[in-house]
């Protein structure tokens, strides 16, 4: 058996026509990492090259101590004997098979000694144990997405890559298989590979971000770190904030809940998850002000110190980005420059942050 | 009907079942390369087997009566090979007609491979099947209604032939002679009646042929050129 995933190094020069892909990235071993940019930015290019359905001539694509392609050493593994999941936009089943058979499609082909999960497991992780014996006309488009999510799991793969695989669905198909997706992240321990041009997804589910502009990787790391990065292009600043992972600390007496991270305590609205859950949550950088002293007389429960690290303009003129961190914790905020002036705003002050709201992720 | 019109209906089914599984066997690689190849030869060889759809039969005929003939290279091939030669044989007839029906079995396969598209056999390779095990496990039965419009129409196509039959096969009895032979031997030798009895059987077998195919499969059909 093969030893566990510690990192995934993807390094791909390509030039066809006018587009030109260049990116070298190191990814964690585990968790979601999210490839992420605009359309055209060559993400699904990239995933496609990682999975060897893409022929690059320039490439070399590490998978722990698996090395699936290096073209300086002539080495080229084809697709087919790449241990890995695909989940494309559209789930593209098998339409002459029933759902059982499109899902042990792929688990035939692994000898059994290698399987890493058995069909009832992932139906169950994916809720599709009812569907087993339909055909794949009689699904709906979140049913056909998840069948097609199982069947990746399935092929026992050490890596699983998802090109938009809500794309192609309406808010409320999406809404039922962000869950799904969420399980996936908790209970497995394979790194997956997810790309996405919608910021809501990746805030929700990444842990790890590779920011794609055209064909050129200008960003990688944890995703906190990464949204946290006031030096970014308009593509995300537009949606400037950060994401925090934080625990279920308790409940309040007054209908509020406190949430608990590495830089302080944040009050929401009352959660019905266990003492001790993780939620995750975003916090946009418009609804984040700063004050000198400690504020009183507001109305705003969720005020905390924090130290600027820096401030930059933003793409909205008179605006500016500073980013803080509180503790450990990075933030995001957008103010005015003349509050910034006025305030004095500048790397090194402490002020205290009033964040007017919290959008819990999960 | 006589004897004679019996042995030649046998002979004609015989030959098209015949035909019809080498057409099979030899068109599929063909529409399969058609279908996923990027090499500038693909409009040649396309156009190749698409010819015996636009050259009289007497055109095929003839250029194989001499490639097979004892000067041509294909007759010294098959009699140096111990197989003899070829013209006024079954097994000349049959080479001709595969060669004549090759179109219509490689037109619906190729469009049924075309409208399969890439993706099933790129998930198929991330599912880890090789080509070959992607080939027979999604391609194939994906193209089922094409092997079933190849399958009859290159059938039907090598019973109503005449014009190859009679250059390449001539007018043997239970050798060479299929219906359409014998239709106009009863034509010429005014047997009305006969040839009557013959014309309706092909008649109705061709109409119940079609009407079934584009009852089972109307787009496999409406795809073919």
């Amino acid at each position: 058996m093969v030893g566990a995933i510690d990192t995934i190094q993807v390094a791909l020069q390509l030039q066809r026509g006018d587009f030109q892909l260049d990116i070298d990235v190191t990814l964690p071993g585990r968790g979601i990492s999210a490839l992420f940019g605009p359309s055209g930015s060559g993400k699904t290019t990239c995933l496609r090259a990682i999975a060897g359905l893409e022929r690059v001539n320039d490439a070399r694509i590490v998978i722990g101590n698996e090395v699936w392609q290096d073209s300086a050493q002539g080495i080229f593994v084809p697709t087919h004997e790449r241990a890995l999941g695909y989940v494309f936009q559209e789930a593209s089943l098998f339409e002459h098979l029933n759902v059982r058979a499109n899902l042990e499609f792929g688990m035939k082909r692994v000898p059994p000694g290698e399987r890493t999960f058995s069909t009832e497991a992932v139906a169950g992780l994916l809720g599709i144990g009812d569907l087993l014996a339909r055909r794949p006309g009689k699904l709906s488009g979140g049913e056909r997405q998840r069948v097609a999510i199982a069947r990746a799991l399935l092929a026992s793969p050490r890596l699983l890559l998802m090109d938009e695989p809500l794309a192609a669905l309406d808010l409320r198909r999406k809404q039922e298989i962000l869950p799904y997706l969420e399980r996936l992240h908790d209970e497995l321990s394979i790194p997956i590979i997810y790309v996405s041009h919608a910021p809501d997804e990746v805030a929700r589910l990444a842990d790890h971000l590779v920011l794609l502009d055209a064909g050129r990787a200008i960003a990688s790391g944890p995703l906190s770190e990464t949204l946290a990065r006031a030096d970014l292009p308009p593509t995300f600043a537009d949606d400037a904030g950060v994401v925090l992972d934080t625990i279920l600390d308790g409940d309040e007496a007054d209908a509020l809940s406190r949430l608990r991270f590495a830089g302080g305590v944040l009050y929401v609205g009352q959660r019905k998850e266990a003492v001790g859950s993780h939620l995750r949550c975003r916090i946009h950088a418009r609804d984040v002000s700063l004050a000198l002293q400690r504020p009183s007389g507001t109305s705003i429960v969720n005020l905390l110190p924090a130290r600027v690290t820096a401030t930059v303009p933003t793409d909205t003129p008179g605006h500016v980005l500073v980013q803080l961190r509180m503790g450990p914790t990075p933030l995001l905020a957008r103010i005015t420059e003349r509050s910034r002036r006025e305030l004095d705003i500048v790397p090194g002050r402490d002020v205290w942050v009033q964040i007017k709201g919290v959008a819990l992720l999960s | 009907m006589d004897a004679a019109d019996l042995a030649a209906i046998w002979l004609t089914l015989k030959l098209a079942t015949v035909v019809t599984l080498l057409l099979l066997a030899l068109g599929t690689p063909v529409a399969w390369w058609l279908a996923r190849t990027r090499s500038r030869l693909k409009n040649v060889v396309a156009a190749v087997v698409a010819l015996p759809l636009v050259l009289p039969p007497t055109v095929i005929g003839f250029y194989l009566l001499v490639a097979l003939g004892p000067n041509g290279w294909l007759g010294k091939l098959t009699s140096t090979l111990g197989i003899g030669l070829l013209p006024f044989t079954f097994a000349g007839l049959v080479l001709a007609s595969v060669l004549y029906s090759m179109p219509f079995v490689v037109q619906p396969l190729h469009n049924a491979f075309d409208a399969i598209g890439e993706r099933p056999l790129e998930v198929a390779a991330t599912l880890r099947a090789s080509p070959w095990d992607a080939f027979w496990s999604v391609a194939v039965p994906l193209a089922r209604p094409g092997f079933l419009s190849a399958a009859v129409l290159g059938f039907a196509h090598t019973v109503g032939e005449f014009g190859v039959v009679l250059m390449i096969g001539g007018n043997i009895p239970d050798k060479t002679r299929v219906v359409s032979v014998q239709i106009y031997d009863h034509v010429e030798a005014l047997e009305y009646a006969q040839a009557h009895w013959l014309s309706g059987a092909m008649l109705t077998f061709s109409f119940v042929v079609l009407l079934a195919l584009y009852t089972v499969n109307p787009q496999a059909v409406r795809g073919r050129r």
